[in-house]
């Protein structure tokens, strides 16, 4: 197969539109074909997407599978994964169907919200595809259209606020990627990613509204695309949109946000700002990793306080993906190795929790830590469950949110000790929230009038989570399942970032002698 | 030697001839009862134009000495122009019949005014360009007062009389100046003087005040002022037909103007037209987030989008006439479609223009709520929709002149602009229920409309029909 890239791109895209061409009606029968037709849908997506998996040559760090066509106004319609990538696409096919199968019970408008979750599939998917600048910028925001939509429509009380400030936060950022995107194309000549990869930007120190800018344009264009990606990550402090859009999102917007769109960020950082902006990378560096450690500690403390499930995880998020900007930016191989490693991890343990949260939310429609207490009495698998999600949250040893953190730990240590120092104590934090989440909620006396009749998880919930369990086990026990696939690809990130810095600084020396 | 002449400016003939022939016939026969007849066949009439002035023969041809120019860009201009008007009038015809104020002089003002748009792009000449821009907007002041047993039609049609007069009279005057500093009226006469070195002083004068009067009729920030008022009190067929063909006929006129005459002093009017491009976009952005009325969003909805358009035109390049090209043809689209939307909002047969009333309306009209959405997200410059593309192609175009921040400065406005797009999404989405919803109006015309533009939005990403090309060819023609 050829065009399998593209396959698996539009097979969601293709379901969305059978759905909205040919499903009528409202009634039960419509809304139980609508949900199999998702689930079969973004099944079948998973099963192709594995096709890429088994032929996908790690030894390879060019681009794979590419593939290529005339769009238009000269722009390219081009699709290639590898090795930083490639896992990404995995990711996002292996979490959708959960997703579609942890929102068996929407009853509102189901067709309309399979529809936004497949198109969010495609684009999500093409985003990590797209090897062409505007083909990724297309997907990149579109994507913001249907989150936009499941927020505002299936989300909690204060959705439209949520929704307005999601849309509106990742659009300006946005907007600015794009500026910079412009300039590129008029800087290089061309769109194509894997050509750009090999430009070198000017470097030279520029003077902008009297400010001496160290970098010239590299420096500008890392910041351009900075803010985009800073949002998506969400970095500390441009991380606010993050709570109200996930405690407001309904479970399964929550699992595609925490599990796949905040990974954008941290992708585009490694596709794009590290190998086409080194030297504005490097003058970055350090803001960027002190971002990322107060990050840590600081949306930890926050956590520490929250009294709503979801919020407590969404802090919790900001603060894993403050080791993964911290990874990225140390660059070296453990860094980014462990980086990509976290982001993977955390894809699977937030969606979890996320999901862990919907299963008590189904049964008493309540986020608040203080309505539950002493659930482990009624419901013994759920607490097991919980309690393997919350340690590997705390990145106990054993699961994969351990290597993530302790790699990405160790490729910091070596670029900068004082970051690590400070971030090594959000691990201790981590653990503070966690565990007195997973105390609050699940131990103590059942003592709550409301939760003397709640129900353990059923057999759909626990098929949901079954997936989730193991990939979280296997990981943390088996890690080059992950490093041998993005290993050479990384190694190659590094050391052509190296060599550019290196080539730079030669260059500005000959230039001042 | 005269009839070569007019066999370039034969289309411009027919249409005029077609409108005062049609004027007699109407009034010594059945008057208004013709009405709905003459809507047909001036659309009809303008379809068949377009389709002859896009096939015929190319090249540039010149008549009556150079005061009227037959090239591309013009026909790209014009071929917009009578499409959008065609489209727009068959919009109306509905509407204003069931609301009883469907006149037999619509459709042939809306024609006359059509050929004074052609006249514009088409002109050569700074006395063929006051000619063309004078029987568009005297035709459309009395369009704009249709409604005269409506004190807000009448108002909105005297103000913008009176202030369309007023610009009407800077560009008079802007137009003296630069006949008596460059000896010649010609576009082709005065470009010689510019060409070389130095732009005297009373030619830069002359050029502000043209620009002045130009920019009124684009309606760019600050001679806007008209704009939401006329846009909210004239009957909604005829704020569709403001918002589409009268525009393009400005921009076009604007470059023809910039280049045809000016092309030497690219430096002297960049700097101009950047100032009107950035507050535009920021007015139409910012001051459209308090409106209740879709009317007067729209309205400065309108403004914002020509400060955008306004960036290809600052460029000074090819790439930038071509860019702003496809800007305009990708706006008027989206905007047939919003407006054939807002022709179908009414409650109990009155037309409502408050958003307010859109509340979940998702939930009664999903298809046309959908087509909705797109327009609107393709009007914030999202994509996949096409104007986002319309955007990139203005934005390329600055960074390639160099005006790096402006093409910043738009990237804000852009993202601040977005948030009243989808206030409309939000009110129809997410909004309450209310008691007093919408009729569903089932006009197929309109239905028609909405769909096909908000079609064309996703459609163009993949195909665009040869728009892309004619509007590069066009460019081509009049920057070289």
């Amino acid at each position: 197969m050829d065009n399998i890239l593209s396959i698996v791109t539009f097979v969601p895209a293709l379901a969305a539109a059978i759905l909205a061409v040919f499903l009528r009606g409202d009634d039960e029968a419509a809304q139980r074909n609508a949900k199999w037709v998702a689930l079969f849908a973004t099944s079948v997506t998973f099963l192709v997407s594995l096709g890429i998996y088994a032929q996908f040559d790690p030894s390879n760090t060019g681009f794979q599978f590419v593939e290529e066509g005339e769009w238009l106004m000269g722009l390219k319609y081009k699709m290639g994964v590898d090795g930083i990538s490639v896992l990404f696409v995995l990711l996002t096919t292996f979490i959708m169907p959960l997703t579609i199968l942890a929102s068996w019970n929407v009853t509102t408008r189901v067709k309309e919200y399979m529809i936004a979750f497949l198109l969010l599939e495609t684009l999500m998917l093409g985003v990590f595809m797209a090897l062409d600048l505007v083909l990724f910028y297309l997907f990149f925001e579109a994507g913001l259209i249907p989150m936009f939509l499941i927020i505002g429509i299936w989300g909690g009380k204060d959705r439209i606020y949520a929704s307005f400030k999601f849309f509106l936060y990742t659009f300006l950022g946005s907007v600015l990627m794009l500026v910079a995107m412009v300039a590129m194309y008029a800087d290089a000549g061309t769109t194509d990613i894997e050509t750009l990869l090999t430009h070198q930007f000017a470097s030279g120190t520029l003077n902008v509204l009297g400010v001496q800018v160290i970098g010239g344009m590299q420096t500008l264009m890392f910041l351009a695309f900075f803010a985009s990606f800073a949002v998506k990550m969400p970095m500390w402090p441009v991380h606010t949109w993050l709570p109200d859009a996930h405690v407001q999102a309904p479970t399964a917007g929550s699992v595609v946000l925490a599990a796949i769109l905040l990974k954008m960020g941290g992708y585009g950082f490694l596709r794009f700002s590290l190998p086409m902006f080194p030297v504005g990378a490097d003058v970055m560096t350090p803001l960027v990793l002190w971002m990322s450690a107060i990050a840590v500690v600081y949306t930890s403390l926050v956590a520490l306080v929250q009294e709503d499930m979801k919020k407590l995880i969404a802090y919790s998020s900001v603060a894993h993906m403050g080791f993964v900007t911290m990874g990225i930016f140390a660059a070296n191989q453990q860094g980014v190795d462990g980086a990509i490693f976290q982001m993977l991890s955390h894809g699977f343990i937030s969606a979890a929790l996320f999901l862990c949260v919907g299963v008590i939310y189904d049964r008493m429609h309540t986020r608040d830590i203080d309505a539950y207490g002493g659930l482990v009495v009624r419901m013994p698998a759920y607490a097991l469950v919980f309690m393997l999600f919350t340690m590997a949250n705390v990145g106990l040893p054993g699961t994969s949110g351990f290597v993530g953190e302790f790699l990405t730990l160790m490729g910091t240590f070596q670029k900068n000790t004082w970051v690590t120092a400070v971030a090594a104590t959000g691990v201790i934090f981590s653990a503070g929230y966690a565990l007195w989440l997973y105390r609050r909620v699940v131990f103590g006396d059942l003592i709550k009038e409301s939760l003397k009749t709640i129900t353990d998880m059923s057999t759909r919930e626990r098929v949901v989570f079954a997936p989730l369990i193991v990939m979280t086990l296997l990981l943390g026990v088996y890690p080059s399942l992950i490093t041998d696939i993005i290993g050479p690809s990384t190694a190659a990130l590094v050391s052509n970032f190296d060599t550019a810095l290196a080539a730079a600084e030669a260059a500005t020396q000959i230039a001042s002698h | 030697m005269i009839s070569t002449d007019l066999t370039i400016i034969l289309p411009e003939i027919v249409l005029a001839v077609y409108a005062m022939l049609a004027l007699v016939v109407a009034v010594y026969t059945k008057k208004d009862g013709l009405a709905g007849a003459l809507i047909w066949t001036t659309a009809a009439l303008m379809v068949v134009l377009a389709g002859w002035i896009a096939t015929g023969a190319g090249g540039t041809n010149l008549a009556f000495g150079g005061m009227f120019v037959d090239d591309g860009f013009s026909r790209f201009a014009k071929v917009a122009i009578l499409l959008s008007a065609a489209c727009v009038l068959v919009m109306s015809q509905e509407y204003m019949a069931r609301r009883d104020f469907l006149r037999f002089e619509y459709p042939l003002l809306v024609a006359l005014s059509a050929v004074g748009m052609m006249m514009m792009v088409s002109a050569g000449d700074l006395m063929s360009l006051y000619m063309g821009l004078e029987l568009q907007s005297l035709a459309l002041y009395v369009v704009a007062a249709m409604r005269r047993d409506s004190v807000r039609s009448t108002e909105a049609g005297l103000k913008y009389f009176v202030l369309g007069a007023l610009s009407s009279g800077l560009l008079l005057y802007g137009a003296s100046l630069v006949y008596g500093f460059s000896g010649t009226t010609l576009f082709s006469g005065i470009i010689q003087t510019t060409q070389h070195g130095e732009v005297s002083l009373g030619l830069l004068f002359g050029l502000i005040f043209l620009i002045s009067g130009l920019a009124f009729k684009v309606s760019a920030v600050p001679f806007h002022m008209w704009t939401p008022d006329v846009y909210e009190g004239s009957p909604t067929p005829v704020t569709a037909f403001f918002a589409t063909a009268p525009k393009v006929a400005a921009m076009g006129l604007f470059a023809r103007v910039l280049h045809d005459a000016f092309g030497g002093a690219v430096a002297d009017w960049q700097q101009v037209i950047v100032l009107l491009s950035v507050m535009s976009m920021f007015l139409g952005a910012v001051a459209a987030i308090g409106q209740h009325d879709i009317k007067r969003l729209m309205a400065y909805s309108s403004i914002a989008h020509m400060g955008y358009a306004l960036i290809g035109l600052a460029a000074g390049t090819e790439a930038g006439v071509k860019a702003m090209l496809m800007y305009m043809a990708i706006y008027v689209t989206m905007n047939v479609g919003t407006f054939a939307f807002i022709l179908m909002m009414e409650r109990d047969g009155q037309p409502v223009t408050n958003i307010d009333a859109l509340r979940q309306y998702a939930k009664r009209e999903p298809g046309k709520a959908l087509a909705v959405l797109i327009l609107m997200f393709s009007l914030a410059g999202v994509p996949p929709m096409l104007g986002f593309f319309a955007k990139l192609g203005v934005w390329q175009a600055g960074v390639q002149a160099g005006l790096i921040w402006l093409v910043v400065a738009s990237a804000v406005a852009s993202a601040i602009g977005a948030f009243y797009y989808l206030r409309i999404v939000f009110y129809m989405y997410f909004g309450e229920d209310t008691d007093s919803q919408l009729d569903s109006n089932n006009s197929p015309v309109l239905w028609g409309a909405l769909m096909a533009s908000a079609a064309l939005m996703l459609i163009g990403v993949f195909y665009q029909f040869g728009v892309e090309g004619a509007a590069a060819a066009a460019a081509a023609t009049l920057v070289n």
